[in-house]
């Protein structure tokens, strides 16, 4: 039952039906709340891409979600489920964290590069330990990362309560980095082209890093031999084997790489955004990395649209929340719709569009 | 004899069809797998169906037994309208089916899979009892001797069939129909399971065997009908036909049923191997010590049984299986257990493997036909475009070389691997591994589920090879490949080699007896 629809149907099309039927059942809820779903849909719309100021949360968001969303996608070409996202984001800015407060930097030109590789080595770290797990000893990959996020979590408290706070400090935190670790924001960059960008957003320069990522990952992927053996291994192991590609060194690079594109996360929200460490700085990034990755269908393209998607749900989210009296819990609710209907009901909308598109086709012969 | 049109030996020339199906049609999506089909088989007797995969047989059988629900069409069982759509119905129209992957509980008793599903009562001993009764009757009747209260699994397959058997004729089915029943077994255990089915249809059961082998339709049916692309092109009696006719019939063309084969030259040694052992993950030692020979410029046939050891004979050679013992490859020795033990470090040394199952393992079958097509040599300096990138529209250019060449239908390298048939899949793996031109050529089952027209052209290639002057290493459960392919022929059993034959000096039978492991004069 292959080919039965033009491609462009299958990768637009149907998230994009989802997407609407997620939003019309949304639309209930919110109605049976007593709430203007009109209303909801104008506020979310002109607090997430009415001005500049709320571009630059949306895109903010969105780049925390672009490099979990590539963390997530590398992983399932290999058929690896990294639930991990959120445990080495945690770590990535752990290592942020050190290398910002390790020296007097100068200037972030020299800081930004020392933060990203601290950043992507911290969360290959947090990643190592599971992959090696998983390709040695079997203990499966989905178990064992969800286990690390709360090792990660636990060791990120240790860290900030005995380690790093400040003396006298009561605040589970750091203290605030050098000023010449400060990134540059939108705002900052695009007045260098003569753009005005609202000066209070927190998008940064981490957002071209995330665009950067997403490049090279496609290039990863599609272009060079390990890519070749992630997904060839991703679809059959046995051929894999049969091929002379070794599994232990495909779910170890694999789990590597997917583990400092999480890792990277770290970059946007504790260098470009807080500018110290505290605790819970991913705010579930690393799970909603999945629902990127996944409606993204594992394409860096496709995780570049949907966590733009899911960064405009975030801010329009957090808008609504602030200005009605819709509750935060609806946000949260909205959002899983539309998990629910771009990932988990994909069939629903697959196969009566699918039966269309034959019908269709028939006709036509 | 009856009709033209429904010529049958059977008893009864003046009673109803036991089965008739007129106008069967269904379609899957686009593709139509049975149009517009019409049969009839007379009681009491075996009707052959033959046809390339693909054409539809397995899909009308699944028809029959209420699996999917025909678009149009009517299914007559003695004359009278039956509609059927699930197999409980089929089993209350007197229809069984014996299916090529048996569904029994392996860790059930014989006794105990008959009475599965018509234990008729609470409580199981009552149904069990009648159960050995019948059981009883019926291997008197039919030579269908099974031990009761066997266990599934410690049962070889020929038996495992008979269980099927029994289970449909304890369901008092009159028409049986089995799918590629002779598919897994020997020689001797065929000709067991063919006795009994002339016994059964002498007892007036009426049978429907399906069948890619053209040999087993000659030697057992009375009427035959040919499958081609989702239409039934023709019903003959089997007396007033050929094997080529109907070779003929199921391809379209005439096709060379014998190779045309130049005798083989010999020359230095490739493969020596020395007392190889392999244990399995189980502890189960599967090669007890296997040595043997093959020089440049002849195929040596490996003959046996499925699961005697000849896959892990070609995943040892081929990097997949750690091993102990000696192999060397033009003199030089392979190292069967370190790091580099893999399908790389052997690709390096010359060593080609055309795998036992080409889906499994061959290909992956997600990815393009050009991917496919380097699969195993994405290594090679040839397939680089710089360090770090591989060279794309290099590789598949070369792709569409070497699909026009091995005349892969359709020649398109943007097509993923699964949507070609099973011969154009494996002309795409011998495309890849022959066209390396290696100095040892493994190949495992080159033909299985391979329609008859790409047979002979996967056969011709595998002997240019051959003559070109390479060693090739043939395993294959089909007695008929071995024998025309091979030069030598090896057969194992349990791990061991039995011996050794040249193809023109042996027969099948003498073969078939060495595969059971019975050691005969060496010849």
């Amino acid at each position: 039952m292959r080919d039965v629809m033009p491609r462009w149907a299958d990768v637009v099309l149907i998230p994009l039906i989802s997407l609407v039927l997620a939003f019309l059942l949304s639309a209930v809820v919110i109605v049976a709340i007593g709430e203007d779903p009109l209303a909801a849909v104008r506020m979310m719309v002109t607090g997430a891409l009415g001005s500049t100021y709320a571009w630059g949360y949306t895109l903010y968001y969105a780049t925390n979600f672009i490099f979990t969303g590539l963390a997530v996608a590398v992983a399932f070409h290999a058929r690896l489920f990294n639930i991990g996202g959120e445990g080495q984001a945690t770590l990535g800015g752990l290592g942020v964290a050190l290398v910002c407060l390790a020296l007097p930097w100068p200037h972030w030109v020299l800081a930004l590069p020392a933060a990203v590789l601290a950043a992507a080595l911290f969360g290959a770290a947090w990643a190592a330990i599971p992959a090696w797990l998983q390709a040695k000893r079997g203990s499966h990959i989905v178990i064992t990362t969800i286990m690390f996020n709360f090792i990660g979590a636990a060791v990120l408290n240790y860290m900030l309560v005995n380690v790093m706070r400040p003396q006298g400090s009561m605040d589970p935190a750091t203290e605030r980095f050098p000023p010449g670790t400060h990134l540059p924001t939108l705002h900052d960059l695009l007045a260098l082209v003569g753009i005005p960008f609202s000066k209070a957003a927190p998008a940064n320069i981490a957002f071209l890093i995330a665009l950067a990522a997403c490049l090279l990952v496609w290039l990863l992927i599609w272009r060079t031999r390990l890519g070749y053996e992630i997904r060839a291994y991703g679809h059959s192991e046995p051929a894999a084997i049969y091929a002379g590609i070794r599994p232990v060194r495909v779910v170890m690079l694999t789990m590597l790489v997917s583990g400092a594109l999480a890792g990277l996360m770290a970059v946007n929200t504790v260098m470009g955004e807080a500018e110290r460490l505290v605790l819970n700085s991913v705010e579930g990034a690393g799970f909603i990395g999945i629902a990127v990755a996944l409606m993204g269908r594992s394409h860096p393209f496709g995780v570049l649209l949907a966590a733009i998607l899911f960064g405009f749900l975030y801010q329009g989210g957090a808008e609504l929340a602030l200005w009605t009296d819709i509750p935060r819990e609806l946000i949260v609710v909205i959002q899983a719709l539309v998990i629910l209907f771009t990932g988990a009901l994909d069939n629903m909308v697959r196969m009566p569009l699918e039966r269309l598109f034959l019908a269709l086709r028939k006709r036509r012969t | 004899m009856a009709g033209a049109e429904a010529p049958a030996a059977g008893r009864h020339p003046d009673a109803a069809p036991a089965i008739e199906l007129r106008g069967i049609s269904k379609a899957f999506g686009t593709v139509q797998a049975n149009r517009d089909i019409s049969l009839r088989v007379m009681p009491g007797t075996i009707h052959g169906i033959v046809g390339e995969n693909g054409a539809g047989k397995s899909t009308l059988m699944s028809i029959l037994y209420g699996f999917y629900k025909a678009d149009a069409g009517e299914i007559l069982v003695g004359g009278r309208r039956v509609t059927i759509p699930d197999s409980q119905a089929a089993i209350r129209a007197g229809i069984g089916m014996v299916f090529q992957h048996f569904k029994l509980v392996e860790p059930f008793t014989v006794l105990e899979n008959v009475i599965l599903g018509v234990e008729e009562g609470r409580l199981l001993k009552p149904a069990l009892a009648r159960a050995r009764d019948t059981l009883q009757r019926l291997a008197r009747d039919y030579e269908l001797n099974v031990d009761p209260d066997a266990r599934i699994e410690d049962l070889g397959v020929g038996m495992r069939q008979r269980v099927e058997l029994l289970k449909a004729l304890y369901r008092q089915a009159d028409i049986l129909i089995l799918d590629e029943p002779t598919g897994v077994l020997t020689p001797t255990e065929a000709d067991h399971l063919f006795r009994i089915l002339k016994n059964l249809k002498s007892e007036g059961k009426t049978i429907i065997l399906i069948t890619h082998k053209l040999r087993e339709i000659m030697a057992i049916t009375d009427t035959v009908s040919v499958m081609r692309r989702g239409e039934m092109t023709a019903t003959l009696e089997t007396a007033r036909t050929s094997p080529e006719q109907l070779a003929e019939l199921m391809v379209g063309r005439k096709v060379l049923l014998r190779l045309d084969k130049k005798p083989a030259t010999p020359d230095q040694t490739i493969l020596e191997i020395e007392n190889l052992r392999v244990t399995d993950d189980d502890g189960v030692e599967r090669l007890k010590g296997v040595s043997l020979s093959v020089r440049a410029g002849e195929i040596l046939g490996i003959a046996g049984v499925a699961g005697n050891g000849q896959s892990q004979l070609l995943e040892v050679l081929g990097g997949i299986t750690p091993a102990t013992g000696n192999v060397r490859v033009k003199g030089a020795e392979i190292d069967l257990t370190g790091r580099h033990s893999d399908g790389r470090s052997r690709r390096a040394r010359g060593i080609a493997h055309v795998p036992e199952d080409r889906q499994r393992e061959g290909l992956i079958m997600d990815f393009f036909a050009w991917e496919n097509l380097v699969f195993g040599y994405h290594h090679d300096p040839a397939c680089q475009r710089n360090r770090a990138l591989m060279d794309n529209a290099a590789i598949r250019a070369r792709a569409a070389e070497q699909m026009a060449r091995f005349d892969v239908r359709p020649p398109d390298p943007d097509l993923a691997a699964r949507n070609f048939s099973g011969g154009n899949q494996q002309k795409i793996v011998l495309a890849r591994e022959i066209e390396r031109n290696p100095d040892l050529l493994l190949v495992g089952q080159p033909t299985r589920g391979v329609d008859i027209g790409a047979i002979e052209f996967i056969h011709q290639r595998i002997l240019d090879l051959r003559d070109a002057g390479s060693a090739v290493l043939l395993v294959s459960v089909e007695l008929e490949e071995i024998l025309s392919l091979s030069d030598r022929i090896a057969v194992m059993f349990d791990g061991r080699l039995m011996g050794e034959r040249r193809p023109d000096q042996t027969d099948e039978t003498e073969l078939g007896l060495m595969m059971t492991g019975m050691r005969t004069e060496v010849a």
